[in-house]
């Protein structure tokens, strides 16, 4: 299952997507101790497989939170996506 | 065998209850109001008076909804997308994207052959392309939701709107209104960007048919005549009671647990 967390609003789509197929094997889970601004939590989805999920508090608010590792210019490589080894994890912006 | 199912949304909250066959036996909706569980409890107690049973003879009850965690007499708790999935795989198996739009969110559910859900988006944030955005216009019209619905049909000029904030959109329809544009032009273009709004997050998940719509925005089919189009569809599949497949949701994955 694909899940894509975030909105979309007048100045664009903010999605995290996570790839719940490739996250459910991982039994790390580093993208949340990446995460600086610790969005990221372990929990069941709907088919009882272990998975990261974007905080229910911070889904509306992810172009702002995730502003700070996302500079406008030489952007470096996202922590979050960095730390999965599974490539689940994909930013929309 | 009876069990129940609630949907508590963010504007109606929706109950019905079904039996050991799944056949829907009654179902109620009433506003979601102040106190959920109330309400909730309220609308249960008048199916089962229907029903001549009592509320201790429901075997189990599941709800969901954005209101879910304020009840405290449900068995079950579930997903928003998983009973959209469970109600609709339940009535049409080819079905292999599910688009519902609520009074305040709107999610588009991606299914395999199988009925597990493989791919799902939801916008929770902006009230353009909800049900919200459509009660407002109608109050901004002076027309029911009704006349919404069958004035749409008669317009045969498209009014490009602003589709991305309810607020600017409103001015809009005034400004459109000023301007003398008549009214079911204006009802079609509010329409068409309600359409274009979830047609782009249905495009996230790459749409593919068949396409099933639930949510009280399926009974407008002036917004189903437009997504029709801006999602190049042939048809669009609608349930009997598109408002209450949630419900219907939370009843069958309780009847199965």
């Amino acid at each position: 299952m694909i899940v894509h967390y975030g909105y979309l609003d007048a100045s664009g789509e903010y999605f995290i997507t996570v790839d719940d197929s490739k996250c459910s094997v991982c039994i790390e889970k580093g993208c949340i101790k990446a995460c600086p601004k610790s969005i990221f939590m372990e929990s069941e989805n709907d088919y009882g497989e272990k998975v990261m999920m974007v905080k229910d508090e911070v889904r509306k608010m992810l172009k702002y939170i995730c502003a700070e590792c996302k500079p406008s210019v030489n952007r470096p490589p996202l922590p979050c996506v960095t730390a999965c080894p599974y490539d689940a994890i994909t930013h929309s912006w | 065998m009876y069990f129940a199912g609630l949907d508590v949304g963010a504007r109606y909250t929706k109950t019905l209850i079904i039996d050991g066959d799944a056949r829907v036996l009654s179902k109620k909706m009433s506003t979601s109001g102040f106190d959920n569980n109330i309400i909730s409890k309220n609308l249960l107690n008048n199916l089962c008076m229907e029903l001549g049973i009592t509320l201790e003879e429901i075997n189990k009850i599941g709800v969901t909804g954005c209101g879910k965690k304020n009840i405290d007499f449900a068995n079950y708790e579930f997903s928003e997308t998983m009973v959209a999935a469970k109600s609709v795989f339940f009535f049409n198996k080819n079905v292999r994207t599910i688009i519902e739009v609520g009074a305040e969110e709107s999610r588009v559910v991606k299914l395999n052959s199988d009925g597990r859900i493989i791919d799902s988006v939801i916008n929770e944030k902006c009230a353009a392309g909800t049900g919200t955005f459509v009660e407002l216009m109608a109050r901004t019209l002076e027309i029911t939701l009704k006349d919404f619905s069958e004035l749409s049909m008669k317009s045969e000029k498209k009014i490009p709107m602003n589709a991305h904030c309810i607020v600017f959109a409103e001015s809009e329809v005034v400004s459109l209104i000023h301007s003398g544009v008549d009214k079911k032009d204006i009802v079609r273009a509010v329409n068409d960007a309600i359409a274009s709004r979830i047609a782009s997050m249905a495009r996230r998940v790459k749409v593919e048919a068949e396409v099933a719509l639930i949510g009280g925005l399926a009974k407008n089919s002036g917004f189903v005549f437009s997504l029709k189009n801006n999602l190049e569809l042939d048809n669009i599949v609608i349930p009997d009671d598109p408002e209450y497949m949630g419900a219907f949701g939370a009843a069958l994955l309780t009847r199965e647990l």
